[in-house]
């Protein structure tokens, strides 16, 4: 009995993978970049922004949570599934507050970024215009509820990587909302310090480190030049 | 920019063409997306030698005939905006919605979770010093709405230009696809929301 070899292929692309790896995993360290929000190298995957979908032989999945196995045959960047990825953006930008030019992490925000990527030209849908508060008690940090995304990146660095449980989300639906663990609801009153990992680990602009908005000026930012597909395949990039 | 699209000058042994119609207005924006169409610098002279414009603050014409490409900066705050955009879908063909206020409303939607009148009040009234402490009711200001909208909740657009504004360059080269036929496509150094 021969061995099955441990390739699969990605758009036509055959590459290997280690057992063990997922989709996502693969496809990075094999050069081939596939969007994502809500994943991150250094977190537990959980598949909940489905930006990263493709298809394994035909049928949907996400890509960070599912297993590479031998054999599957994977289609990522086609016109459909980019098409939409862009309505999941879309959705993402009109739900939320993203008015970029007002946002100091612009150029630095994964979500704009991959507006970039997916040449997302407009919102299409009507905007929400929430109105989500921004809670700027913390000393170092501030937190800007309306443009958060609900990835629970924070979630999982406070809890896992600072040992604090500082955030967590509630309520259900397009209720879901970001809460803070601390007596008074507020940031200040938490254990989050500004070296925090949960402070660093945010895609988006909703949690930010005070006093250092503009100290990279806009023009010179991670996603100013380079697009996304090319920046998350760099070695010291997520 | 080096790999700048160029418009074809028009054969003089061909029949002369009509000249493209190009109209501009700034409903609630600031004029940075004009003033960034500005910085086309000399290349607006390749553009007025196919095309003409209308309505624009270019020209001081007052209302828009018919054209051939709209361009719209700026989201709809009040009812004047409403009734400009309407007029500029009656006439033009193509619709172009330039910048982040006609994409997405922009800094004036900042508001949108405020009260208008609390708005007014407070800017108008509360302020300590002034003479006048009454919102300003002339018949000639068009009322505000309630809300700030983008354009394309208002009026069918085909094609939008984000960016705040888009630079001289993702104008031109928006501008130069449509115009000679091509896809308009940015990109990723002028495609910018910011």
């Amino acid at each position: 009995m021969t061995d099955i070899a441990n390739t699969l292929t990605i758009d036509g692309r055959t590459i290997s993978f280690e057992p063990g790896q997922t989709i996502m995993q693969a496809a990075l360290a094999a050069g081939v970049f596939m969007p994502h929000l809500c994943y991150n190298p250094e977190f537990k995957p959980h598949g909940s922004c489905k930006l990263c979908t493709v298809t394994v032989n035909g049928r949907p999945q996400s890509a960070c949570t599912i297993a590479a196995m031998p054999g599957q045959e994977i289609q990522s960047d086609t016109p459909e599934l980019n098409g939409r990825r862009r309505v999941l953006l879309q959705m993402l930008f009109v739900e939320g507050h993203h008015f970029c030019p007002g946002c100091e992490k612009s150029g630095n925000c994964q979500l704009q970024a991959l507006g970039y990527e997916m040449e997302m030209l407009s919102p299409h849908f009507s905007h929400f215009f929430p109105d989500r508060g921004v809670d700027a008690t913390h000393p170092d940090v501030m937190i800007d509820f309306g443009r958060c995304i609900m990835c629970e990146l924070c979630v999982q660095a406070s809890r896992d990587v600072d040992g604090k449980n500082v955030f967590a989300l509630a309520g259900r639906g397009l209720a879901s909302h970001v809460v803070v663990n601390s007596p008074s609801g507020k940031l200040g009153d938490s254990a989050l310090e500004v070296t925090d990992k949960a402070v660093e680990v945010c895609p988006v602009g909703a949690i930010l480190r005070k006093r250092v908005g503009f100290a990279v000026p806009i023009g010179e930012r991670i996603y100013d030049h380079d697009p996304i597909s090319v920046k998350a395949l760099e070695p010291d990039e997520a | 920019m080096s790999k700048a699209a160029t418009l074809e000058k028009p054969a003089a042994d061909k029949a002369k063409k009509p000249k493209l119609r190009i109209a501009t207005t700034s409903l609630s924006g600031c004029f940075g997306c004009h003033t960034s169409f500005l910085d086309i610098d000399e290349r607006i002279l390749q553009l007025v030698e196919i095309a003409e414009f209308d309505r624009s603050p270019i020209t001081d014409i007052k209302h828009c005939g018919p054209c051939d490409i709209g361009i719209i900066e700026g989201g709809v705050c009040n009812a004047e905006n409403v009734h400009v955009l309407r007029e500029f879908r009656a006439n033009c063909k193509t619709l172009i919605a330039i910048g982040a206020c006609a994409i997405n409303g922009g800094l004036p939607a900042l508001r949108n979770h405020l009260d208008v009148t609390d708005c007014l009040t407070r800017v108008y009234c509360d302020r300590a010093g002034g003479k006048n402490h009454t919102v300003p009711n002339d018949p000639e200001l068009p009322l505000l709405l309630e809300k700030v909208h983008p354009i394309n909740e208002v009026v069918r657009i085909d094609y939008f230009v984000p960016g705040c504004p888009p630079s001289g360059d993702a104008i031109w080269k928006f501008l130069t696809d449509l115009i000679t036929g091509r896809m308009p496509r940015l990109d990723h150094e002028l495609l910018r929301f910011d």
